[in-house]
């Protein structure tokens, strides 16, 4: 799990142009929107790009998205769970 | 109320080099590519825009252009921003970033367009990043045209201000395609400014040259 971690966090900082964000910055925990790392709603529409590109996982019930996008742990999880 | 308006500000970045009222600002490394140049420049005036980030090439550079108009000229502090118009045109659109969604989309085996690339597929989404960061709410346009047309700029910019739907405005060029860019954005208000230029094609075609 914490390998995953590793690498998602990696990932979206890529993906989502987080230039001065590093990964020893992003706290496994604190909710991805609103505060913690800021994200707002075109990152959202990445991050389910993301999931499918990387991961070929489709988020089909968007209203889904909040639980899943809660934080970089719960991303992961679902990750493990549903990864093909 | 006079019809006369004045070029109050400008500046122009073009060839490596930040020109805010004719004094050379900052100038990039030799042979430096474009984004890197950009970036170097809000870096250096330490703009501190996060979202800056997530712009596409022309976006970032009609940004820092107008940070750095904006920066002395706070025409933002001196006018209700409903008073303040932007008028800003370009020569190819928003054609780069088009150019990198369409390969996102051209293949239907690997096909996953970004949304974050998406969004600035239009070359007025630039006016829309200069108005949310300085919540300005007045006419806005955009304008394509083979190269700078000083005269219907002019002539489009002063008849806002004549007849009263605008108090101020920030207009100009921004370019940015293929390795070339160009962005030359300037303030027009009744008052003279620092420039002291009538706002006249003959008076922008001796600034912008």
């Amino acid at each position: 799990m914490n390998e995953l971690i590793d690498k998602l966090k990696g990932e979206i900082i890529e993906q989502l142009n987080l230039e001065d964000v590093k990964k020893e910055d992003i706290d496994n925990d604190a909710p991805l929107f609103g505060e913690g790392l800021g994200l707002d709603s075109i990152d959202a529409l990445e991050l389910i790009v993301l999931l499918e590109k990387n991961y070929g996982i489709k988020v089909a019930n968007p209203a889904d998205g909040k639980k899943i996008f809660q934080s970089i742990r719960t991303m992961a999880q679902y990750i493990q769970d549903n990864k093909k | 109320m006079s019809d006369v308006n004045y070029i109050s500000a400008f500046c122009r970045i073009s060839s490596g080099k930040v020109n805010v009222n004719h004094s050379i600002m900052f100038t990039g490394e030799e042979g430096e590519a474009p984004a890197a140049f950009i970036k170097s420049v809000y870096k250096h005036y330490q703009l501190n825009y996060p979202k800056f980030y997530k712009m596409d090439g022309l976006c970032q550079l009609a940004f820092v252009a107008s940070e750095l108009l904006l920066k002395d000229n706070k025409i933002t502090e001196r006018y209700n921003k409903e008073e303040i118009a932007i008028v800003i045109s370009n020569g190819s659109a928003s054609l780069e970033i088009d150019t990198e969604h369409q390969q996102t989309i051209s293949d239907k085996a690997n096909y996953f367009p970004s949304p974050a690339v998406f969004v600035y597929t239009l070359p007025n989404i630039l006016i829309g990043e200069i108005a949310i960061r300085n919540l300005i709410k007045g006419e806005n346009t955009f304008f394509i045209f083979d190269k700078f047309d000083a005269q219907f700029t002019a002539q489009y910019i002063n008849s806002l201000l004549n007849s009263g739907r605008a108090e101020s405005c920030i207009a100009g060029w921004v370019e940015f395609y293929e390795g070339n860019y160009d962005a030359f954005l300037y303030t027009v208000e009744k008052t003279p400014g620092v420039i002291r230029a009538e706002h006249t094609a003959e008076q922008l075609l001796n600034i912008y040259k």
